[in-house]
Order: C-alpha cells, then sequence, then structure tokens
C-alpha cells in the first residue's frame, strides 16, 4: 500500500517540510542564541563522530511505544552519516533514575540525548543547565530551555483515518478504547479517532476503559476482554503493548493497532494502525544540529512531516471503504488537511455543551491541552 | 451498555477473575513451599520471567502448548536452583539472593528472548467447554469455561494443602521451616528438603509464567510480567502460607483487576485510580495484621522463614 512509507522514503519524500508549533514564545526567544554553531565544529561527517543517546520508558522489544523509537534511533543511524547511538530501556518515571540515565550520557559527552517519555521531563530539565554543549529533546514534553527542545507526532491525524475504519467495520456501532491515562495527549487522540468514527456512523459509540498503565500486556487484555464481553466489535488502544490486538484476534473481532504495523500479532483482528516514524524527526534533528541550525523549539510534527503515518489497511476490509480512507489519508500526508481540520466545529461535548462553535478551529494550544470528550464517547475523561 | 449490576456481569467478571488470577496463583502456590520450608525467595518475578521465556520458546520451537509447559517449569525450577545453591549451600542473605534472581531473570528473558519478541505463538491454550458442568447455569460458565492451565489449578490448589496440612512429608516440610535444628535432630536432611522445595516453587512460578505467555497472552514481550511476581510474595502472606486462601487471593486479585474494566465499561462513576489500588490496599492491611506478634504466631508465618540452617548453631 502506498501509504506506508520506509524510514528512507520518508527522508527523502519529507523532510523539506516541518512544522513548529507556531505561538511557542520560547522557541523564538531561544532561536536568536546561535547554540548550534559549538556544535557544528564537532560533529562533521569527517571529523567526530556526532553521538545521540536515547533514554528509553520500556524494553525495545514491547512492539509498541519504545520500539516504535527504537526504530527511529536505527533509521537515524543508518540515514546520516557518521552518526553513533547508545540507548538505555526501562528508564521509569522518576526524577532520580531518569536523572542519573541523562546526567551519565551527557557526562560522556553525547551531543545530544533524547528522552521519550513524559515523566522524564524534569530530569531533563534539571540536568540541561549543567551541559551547554549537549543538546537535548524531550518527547512529549511542554517546557523547553536553553538548550533543550520538546518533539512529538500529531497522532491524531492517523487516528481519524484509523477511527474512519473502525466505524465503518463496527457493525453494532460499538468500539471499545483501551487507554493509559487520562492526560491530554490520550483524549485528544480518543476524541480524534471517535470523530473520525462518526464519519463513517453518526451514532457509533466509544466506549474507554483506562488502564492507568502504559505498560502490562495482561491488565490491558483484561481490559480488552471487558470490552468485549461488553460486546464491543472493534479494540481500539492507546497503550504500549499488543495485548489488546491478541484479545481482539482470540475473540473473533477486529482492531486497530496503536505504535507500529500490529498486524502481525494479530492478522485476522488488526484492521489497520496509527503508527509513528520517529526516525523522519530524528534524521531531520541530528542534521540540523550538525549543521549549525538548531535552536531550541518545540517540533509538533503532522502527517505530511512524515512522523506520523497509517499501517497498510488489512485485505478483508472492503474495497469501498478502504479506498475512501486511504483518500482520506492522503489528504492529511499531502498536507492539505491537518489536526486542526479535526478540530473544527461544530464539535459537541459528551455531556451535550459545545465543544467547538460551527466554523470555528480550536488552536493548536487548545488541543494540545484538551481535557474534555466529544459526543460519543463513553466513560469518565478524569479517569 | 449501561445496563449494571446484571448475573451476567457478575459471571464475567469472575469467569475473568479465574483466568487472570491463574497466572499469580501459580507462582504464589510455589512461594507458600519455598517458605514452609524457611527460604524466602524474592526471585519470583524473575522467576516468571524465566519461565514465560522458556515456555513459549518451548511451544514456539515444538509447536506444542503443552511441550511449552514443560519447557517452563524446567527453567523456572533451573532459576530456583540458583537461589538454592547460594541460601541452602552457602547460606548467603536469602532476600539478597532473591532480589539478586529477580533482577537477573529480568535481564537474562530479555537478552535470550530478543529474537522471539513478536513472533506469533504457534499454539495456545484456549478455552475448553466441560461438557456437562460446562452447562451449569453461571456456575458453569465462571469455573467450566476456562483453559486447561485454569483446570490444572482446581486440582492442584486442594492437592497441596491436603500435602501441606495432612500428610507426613507436609509436616516435615513445616517443621523444617518452623524449627529447623529440632527437625535436624529428628534425622531429616535439611539441606536437600530445603533443595527440593526451592526448586519445585521455582517450578510454579515458571508455570505462572507460562500461564502469561501461552494462555492470556501467547507470545513473548520483555517483562510481560510486569510485576506479578511481587503480588505473588504478597498473597503468600495475605494468604497466611495456606494454599486454600492464597488461591481465594488470588481470585480475588483477578476479580478486581476483571471487574475495575467492566466497572468502568457499564459507567460506574467510580474512579478507576480508585478501584487500581484496591487489591494493594488489601495487600497493606495483611500485612499490618500479620506482622502483629500475637496474630502472626496463629496465622502461621514459619518461624525460621529467612534464615539459613547451621547445624549446632544456636
Amino acid at each position: 500500500m502506498a501509504l506506508y512509507r520506509t524510514a528512507e522514503d520518508l527522508l527523502k519524500a519529507r523532510l523539506g517540510r516541518r512544522s513548529l508549533v507556531a505561538g511557542a514564545g520560547a522557541s523564538a526567544a531561544f532561536a536568536t542564541t546561535g547554540l548550534g554553531r559549538t556544535l557544528a565544529q564537532d560533529a562533521t561527517p569527517d571529523g567526530d563522530p556526532f553521538r545521540v543517546a536515547f533514554i528509553y520508558i520500556g524494553p525495545v522489544g514491547d512492539l509498541g511505544y519504545t520500539y516504535a523509537h527504537d526504530q527511529g534511533r536505527i533509521a537515524l543511524e543508518e540515514t546520516v552519516p557518521n552518526v553513533e547511538t547508545a540507548f538505555l530501556e526501562n528508564i521509569p518515571e522518576v526524577q532520580a533514575d531518569a536523572e542519573r540515565a541523562v546526567r551519565g550520557y551527557a557526562e560522556e559527552g553525547y551531543d545530544l540525548v533524547i528522552a521519550t517519555s513524559f515523566g522524564h521531563g524534569p530530569a531533563v530539565l534539571a540536568v540541561a543547565p549543567q551541559f551547554p554543549d549537549t543538546q537535548f529533546i524531550h518527547i512529549s514534553g511542554y517546557q523547553v530551555a536553553e538548550n533543550v527542545s520538546t518533539g512529538f507526532g500529531k497522532i491524531e491525524e492517523p487516528r481519524y483515518v484509523t477511527g474512519f475504519v473502525a466505524g465503518s467495520m463496527a457493525e453494532t456501532g460499538s468500539i471499545g478504547y483501551v487507554a493509559a491515562f487520562p492526560i491530554p495527549e490520550v483524549l485528544r487522540g480518543i476524541n480524534a479517532f471517535t470523530l473520525g468514527a462518526q464519519v463513517a456512523n453518526p451514532d457509533v459509540t466509544v466506549q474507554v476503559v483506562w488502564t492507568n498503565t502504559w505498560y502490562d500486556p495482561q491488565v490491558e487484555s483484561s481490559a480488552a476482554q471487558s470490552l468485549i464481553d461488553l460486546g464491543v466489535d472493534v479494540i481500539a488502544q492507546h497503550q504500549d503493548t499488543t495485548g489488546p490486538q491478541q484479545v481482539a484476534e482470540a475473540a473473533g473481532k477486529y482492531s486497530i493497532g496503536y505504535n507500529v504495523d500490529m498486524s502481525e500479532q494479530a492478522p485476522d483482528a488488526v484492521l489497520t494502525s496509527a503508527v509513528w516514524n520517529w526516525g523522519a524527526y530524528y534524521i531531520w534533528a541530528a542534521e540540523q544540529i550538525i549543521a549549525g541550525e538548531w535552536s531550541s523549539n518545540q517540533y509538533w510534527g503532522s502527517w505530511a512531516d512524515g512522523v506520523v503515518d497509517i499501517a497498510p489497511i488489512a485485505d478483508f476490509v472492503p474495497e469501498e471503504i478502504a479506498a475512501e480512507a486511504q483518500a482520506m489519508a492522503e489528504e492529511f500526508a499531502s498536507g492539505t488537511r491537518g489536526v486542526t481540520d479535526i478540530f473544527t466545529g461544530p464539535i459537541t461535548q459528551q455531556d451535550g455543551s459545545e465543544g467547538v462553535a460551527d466554523g470555528a478551529s480550536m488552536t493548536d494550544e487548545e488541543i494540545l491541552n484538551m481535557t474534555w470528550f466529544v459526543q460519543g464517547v463513553e466513560g469518565s475523561a478524569t479517569g | 451498555m449501561s445496563d449494571a449490576f446484571t448475573i451476567g456481569f457478575l459471571t464475567s467478571v469472575l469467569a475473568a477473575a479465574m483466568m487472570s488470577g491463574s497466572a499469580i496463583l501459580y507462582a504464589a502456590l510455589g512461594e507458600v513451599l519455598a517458605e514452609r520450608a524457611g527460604v524466602l525467595n524474592l526471585g519470583v518475578e524473575g522467576m516468571m520471567l524465566m519461565g514465560a521465556l522458556g515456555g513459549f520458546a518451548m511451544c514456539y520451537w515444538t509447536g506444542s502448548a503443552e511441550l511449552g509447559v514443560l519447557g517452563a517449569i524446567v527453567v523456572g525450577g533451573a532459576m530456583a536452583a540458583i537461589h538454592a545453591v547460594l541460601t541452602v549451600s552457602f547460606r548467603a542473605n536469602q532476600v539478597v539472593s532473591g532480589l539478586a534472581l529477580t533482577i537477573f531473570g529480568g535481564g537474562l528473558s530479555a537478552y535470550l528472548g530478543a529474537s522471539l519478541v513478536g513472533k506469533p505463538a504457534p499454539d495456545r491454550f484456549s478455552r475448553i467447554d466441560i461438557p456437562l458442568l460446562g452447562d451449569v447455569p453461571e456456575i458453569g460458565n465462571i469455573l467450566f469455561n476456562q483453559n486447561a492451565l485454569v483446570y490444572l489449578a482446581y486440582v492442584l490448589v486442594p492437592l497441596l494443602w491436603w500435602f501441606v496440612f495432612r500428610t507426613r512429608p507436609g509436616l516435615n516440610l513445616r517443621a523444617i521451616g518452623e524449627n529447623p535444628a529440632t527437625a535436624d535432630a529428628m534425622g531429616l536432611n535439611i539441606a536437600r528438603q530445603r533443595y527440593v522445595y526451592v526448586i519445585v516453587g521455582g517450578g510454579f512460578a515458571g508455570l505462572g509464567g507460562a500461564v502469561i505467555s501461552l494462555a492470556t497472552n501467547p507470545g513473548w514481550a520483555e517483562n510481560v510480567t510486569a510485576g506479578r511476581g511481587w503480588i505473588a510474595v504478597a498473597l503468600v502472606i495475605f494468604g497466611t502460607w495456606n494454599p486454600s486462601r492464597v488461591a481465594a487471593g488470588a481470585f480475588l486479585f483477578g476479580a478486581v483487576e476483571a471487574g475495575q474494566f467492566r466497572l468502568q465499561g457499564i459507567n460506574v462513576p467510580v474512579s478507576s485510580f480508585f478501584l487500581n489500588m484496591l487489591p494493594y490496599a488489601f495487600t497493606v492491611l495483611v500485612l499490618v495484621f500479620s506482622t502483629m506478634r500475637t496474630r502472626r504466631l496463629r496465622i502461621g508465618q514459619p518461624a525460621a522463614l529467612g534464615r539459613a540452617y547451621i547445624r549446632e548453631e544456636r
């Protein structure tokens, strides 16, 4: 399927376009500091290697979130010449542990240290001021500093398209969603998914259950099984493993994967997956820093930037549904549609009140800080 | 989907409890044996992980989930043998050795399992509806529409209870944990007995791991047990070193785990964070009770638990 690209294709096709979150005052403030120049001197393709270190929240073998980041690391190493990478797995979101990991790499003289989880933020911000020659990237973070940038992607775009596929395939109009924590990142994903599903079927309901864990295969499975017992047709998820997909497979239900293409783990269940291509971002960031063009920024990459995508749509999905989803996907991939278009009114909140007025759009800031559910979602937005 | 507490709701919670509780149950039963013999083994998490990996690897290579179970038991037992050598023969500190075993098992399983990550399972334990018994209303759905590993627990729990409390070897086992010097004077070989129970306990932990990698989440992913080994250790105290109470505790944990999602699914207005906390709150309560000395005597913590036995030493 044409939409699914390897990291290399992405690099070639997409790197020209990138989006920095507008309205982030901090990025403008630091744009003129010229930090990149000192770095550029010791990181040229023929000089010392450019060394990048990754701090992972889970194991690279989770087949989900951390696996996706590690694929990005591998793409970076393979694509950009003279780059060396290192990583630490299973670094908890505890400041003492995360700080030890971040500081260790900074002390070893790594040029770029990337912490991949929200909870690693305090550690990054504590260590960074002491190592002005090192750049830091905090994935999914919101706070920047002179040498700390944040990076994330608009996974809501592929979630919207996968929601459309799920809504089309849910015979009784009922979809289950296994979700980790009631934080904006997860809430806006559920909303985008639901809005996409409503394109296919306006009466669709998305039942959410919270696991309060990112990584626990058995708990995630148990949550998915509960939803299936309650009668849902499709299981979607925002977790770090393939547990919910396996349950859907065993129960003969459909499923939407997340993070990576999960069709291999549940070939008869997975309709498609909303996937990350972290490589596109990591390659861009490394090249910017090497070229001396980097300054502290808040990156929120879109589908058109190549950071997010959908996996191939299963061949058991009826042709016309797949074609419609592909057309939708192409609009996002080409940049003619974006996350702002998803969150354009009229949108009603879960309790019936107005979420977004007719014709109005949410700002990036509002989308990033979303704390409410759209109508059609069942479950509590506060956990 | 918002019909509240119906019979169907309860049966589905209890049925799921049986399934998700069985992994912890096996691990906890194994720990009961080791602790009854006086050896505290905090390596349950590591043994479970290695068992989960060993079970899945065996199943992957042979195509048989039954052989996988065998592999899990052997691997779990082998891991426990390390603990036995360290604590029984070399009289190392049991806490330190057990913690080391957990860390070692976590790392080793991740390392050895790297090539198996994401491989589809060729075989798994699926639900088997037992004819006749499975048709009994409600009870049949809860108890007799489960996978084979749950059925195995139905047999093993009463068998273990009977062994520990009603047989001569079981009496010896308890004696070794209570007062090894006296048991030694009675002519029991303390070291050999402790070896046996620690290793058999490890086999149980491995079996617990296999429940996850062969039944509930077929396949291998790093750290697939996600801390269940620790819950098993707590359950032993919760169940006061008694196999049948441990079983009740395991299914209570399973019911809370399964029940919370079903409560959320029917939109009962209780915070998911509160429901998540319940099993641990229970554990804390029981720990409080079981450490009060007067109660302890009645509740049955083996008196020599955690202490290496050295003959002739007071």
